[in-house]
């Protein structure tokens, strides 16, 4: 480092699956000084706008990446003129880890799993007046990860709107809409929220149906961010599925891909009653191909890799790794099938029994707590009905632990692709004659 | 009516037959109260029930006030909001019984019971879950002309619910009328013991215009409740209310009501609501003592007859409602 000199500063790592960053405005221009910790540019991410401050005093010398431009991780996108020896170089951002999409690439148009999403809102929003989406900065700010811009400014306040940091009364308005003739799209920003959301999902909204005797529907969707590995810490990061397993009347919907989270989330927004629809949020940069107006039906699972040995069933971003950790066993001759189930509540039983037959081996992966969670439901099901074809059968899941914040302890906590490999090379030989 | 002379230019006469109509209502919800209360104790209703009993002119006066089109959502203590607003008597009696032929098929019971074809978006077996159901019609509402008229008690300006759709109603200028029915208990819990700066004070903090009512007089609430619906449904926003009434009777079945200090039931029944209709009706109305006695006699035989009728409906089969709908 020269005493008297140029530091480059590089386009600054503020989202965690970030790859790439938009320059919005530069808030010094090139002779300005600029002192530690103050606001240097506003930067637009995969997940929200945000302001980066200096980490380092002198005089901007020269704006590289300007308004507008897009740069990638780490690229030099201005240069400070510092002065003396006491200024120190920012650390050059490390890359981030990204999720790559498993499924087979088909040619055409790829788009990111929160774009997928955002279409479904746009197509359906345009296609049926009821619907109106709403929730803690959706409309203007575009969703705190960045799943619902420009929604707000085509469709307008009536339909798109934020509002107070009030879960109890969002999900209960919600509700009241419902069964009031609108089709509401409630976002709750994380899943851990829902916990304040839980009086009129148990209490109101899944009931309806039975006690109108089928007469009035809930129509309501409550979309909500969730699952660990975003370094959000033990109360961002939950995935609360075993909360809701078990509100009769309730359907709970979790894709992990672009082509189904949109075709799922049209479904769940023409269902007659309510539908808890799961964003994993280490899906949401994750590009595939998506259909039009193709609804993918609640309650059907796909096989997501053809296997003979063993079946891997799982969900959400865990479908990700079970292909990975297939893609390992195949190495050892330990040929696995992935069920991707896509809705968690119903179960599609028939979709795991058939593959069950085949591979006579089955391990349910969730993230998500050992105890008390769907796996074990998977697994009574499977018993209760196919006991006579399996060779083993078990559960890969969380520990009964909060969610750990600290990368190497989180990764640890979370079923990745080695330790999903590891337990099926411990108990399933690479054998595959019978 | 009385009045100053805008008001009486302002509204539509109110003759004798409005108010015998709303006299009827009140009559015929204190009757099929005491009847339930029998049939309770005979072993046909079963688990609970929360009872209206005192409380008539607050669900009848306001129920007058609104067209098909508005919504009401109400509490545990729904039987006289159902009634209020036109639910059948029979199925109401018949839903309380464990009855098929009940307002919802014996599915229901006392404290949930639905019926949308009357206005009736639900009862809310949760302290709460009325304001939050009458916000969300808000939503839906907004901009038709019609109106949601939440129903709850003095212990819900305790919950969440109230603050955060309180708020909410008032951030989006909703079409809600918020009615707090204060009967003095939050069960068993006096509302002065756990409500310090009292209830019309945490609605006006959100600039909601406030109502003060005397609960026991149904024309007082009828009165207001046209002037605050017609406003609301002109697009004035949410509004607030405050009916002052009592409970004749405990907060549920298994309370006696014995925390009532001595004298505290006998002076609010001096101010029953159908010995303050009806003496309305007589020495106001000029109906004569023997037309408004036929009142209560025709209700009388009417509840006899839905009594029998109920008791004879079968106990519903199983039940085949599919667990999901197929969706669109």
């Amino acid at each position: 480092m020269s005493e008297t000199g140029l530091i480059d500063i590089g386009m600054p790592r503020l989202s965690d699956s970030m790859e790439e960053a938009t320059i919005l405005t530069w808030l010094k221009r090139p002779g300005d000084a600029v002192t530690r910790g103050e606001p240097l540019v506003e930067v637009e991410t995969d997940k929200a706008t945000m302001v980066y401050e200096a980490e380092t005093a002198g005089v901007l010398e020269e704006i590289v990446v300007e308004d507008g431009s897009t740069a990638d991780l780490g690229a030099v996108i201005a240069r400070i003129r510092v002065s003396g020896a006491a200024a120190a170089p920012p650390a050059p951002p490390a890359p981030a880890p990204t999720v790559e999409p498993a499924a087979t690439k088909a040619p055409g148009v790829e788009v990111e799993f929160r774009d997928a999403i955002r279409q479904a809102l746009d197509e359906e929003l345009a296609r049926d007046e009821r619907v109106f989406l709403f929730g803690e900065d959706v409309a203007a700010a575009g969703g705190v990860f960045a799943v619902t811009p420009g929604l707000h400014e085509k469709h307008g306040p009536d339909r798109v709107f934020d509002t107070p940091i009030s879960e109890l009364a969002m999900t209960g308005a919600a509700y009241g809409a419902a069964i009031t003739g609108r089709r509401p799209v409630l976002e709750i920003m994380f899943g851990d929220f829902l916990a304040l959301s839980m009086d009129t999902l148990i209490n109101q909204a899944s009931k309806y149906w039975f006690l109108t005797g089928g007469k009035q529907g809930v129509p309501l969707v409550i979309r909500s961010v969730v699952g660990g590995g975003g370094r959000f810490g033990a109360i961002h990061s939950q995935m609360p599925v075993s909360w809701l397993m078990g509100i009769t009347g309730l359907k709970i919907v979790a894709p992990a891909t672009p082509a189904d989270a949109k075709g799922l989330l049209k479904a769940a927004i023409r269902d007659e009653n309510p539908v808890v629809f799961l964003e994993h949020k280490r899906l949401y940069s994750l590009k595939g191909e998506v259909g039009g107006d193709e609804v993918v039906p609640i309650g059907r699972a796909r096989i997501a890799r053809e296997g003979s040995r063993i079946t891997l069933v799982t969900a959400m971003k865990s479908v990700h790794d079970c292909l990975e950790a297939a893609d390992l066993l195949a190495a050892d001759g330990i040929d696995a099938e992935v069920v991707d189930l896509r809705t968690l509540r119903p179960l599609d039983l028939e979709t795991v029994l058939a593959s069950v037959q085949k591979t006579n081996r089955v391990a349910v992966v969730e993230e998500g707590p050992l105890t008390g969670g769907w796996a074990g439901e998977m697994l009574a099901l499977i018993a209760e009905h196919g006991l006579g074809d399996l060779d083993d059968a078990w559960r890969i899941a969380t520990p009964d632990t909060p969610i750990p914040y600290s990368p190497p302890l989180e990764d640890a906590h979370l079923p990745g692709p080695e330790r999903i490999a590891a337990e099926v090379r411990r108990r399933v030989s690479p054998a595959s004659d019978g | 009516m009385s009045g100053d002379a805008d008001t009486t230019a302002a509204a539509p006469p109110e003759d004798v037959e409005t108010y015998a109509e709303l006299y009827r209502r009140m009559l015929l919800i204190r009757g099929f109260e005491d009847r339930v209360q029998s049939l309770f104790l005979r072993g046909e209703i079963y688990g609970t029930t929360h009872l209206y009993s005192g409380q008539e002119a607050v669900a009848v006066g306001f129920a007058s006030s609104l067209g098909p089109d508005d919504r009401v959502a109400c509490t545990y203590r729904g039987h006289g909001h159902l009634l209020a607003m036109g639910t059948d008597p029979e199925g109401l009696l018949a839903e309380l019984l464990g009855r098929e032929t009940g307002v919802n098929g014996g599915r229901a019971g006392s404290m949930n019971v639905v019926d949308p074809e009357h206005g009736v978006l639900g009862c809310y077996g949760i302290v709460g879950g009325s304001i939050a159901a009458a916000t969300g019609a808000g939503l839906s509402l907004r901009g038709t002309g019609a109106v949601a008229v939440a129903y709850f008690g003095d212990g819900t300006t305790n919950q969440a619910y109230f603050f955060e759709c309180l708020n909410f109603a008032k951030v989006f200028e909703l079409p809600v009328v918020f009615v707090c029915e204060n009967n003095g208990y939050g069960e068993y819990t006096p509302f002065e013991a756990v409500t310090p700066g009292g209830i019309v004070p945490r609605a006006a903090v959100f600039e909601l215009p406030t109502t003060e009512l005397d609960g026991m007089d149904v024309r007082a609430v009828r009165t207001a409740a046209r002037e605050i619906v017609e406003r609301v449904r002109a697009g004035g926003g949410p509004e607030f209310v405050e009916a002052r009434t009592y409970r004749f009777v405990g907060h549920s079945r298994s309370d006696p009501g014995k925390y009532r200090p001595d004298g505290e039931l006998d002076r609010w029944r001096e101010r029953d609501p159908l010995l303050v209709a009806g003496a309305l009706l007589r020495d106001e109305l000029g109906m004569s003592a023997e037309s408004v006695a036929q009142v209560g006699d025709e209700v009388d035989a009417e509840l006899d007859r839905i009594e029998a009728a109920a008791l004879a409906a079968p106990f519903p089969g199983e039940i085949t409602l599919p667990e999901f709908s197929e969706g669109a």
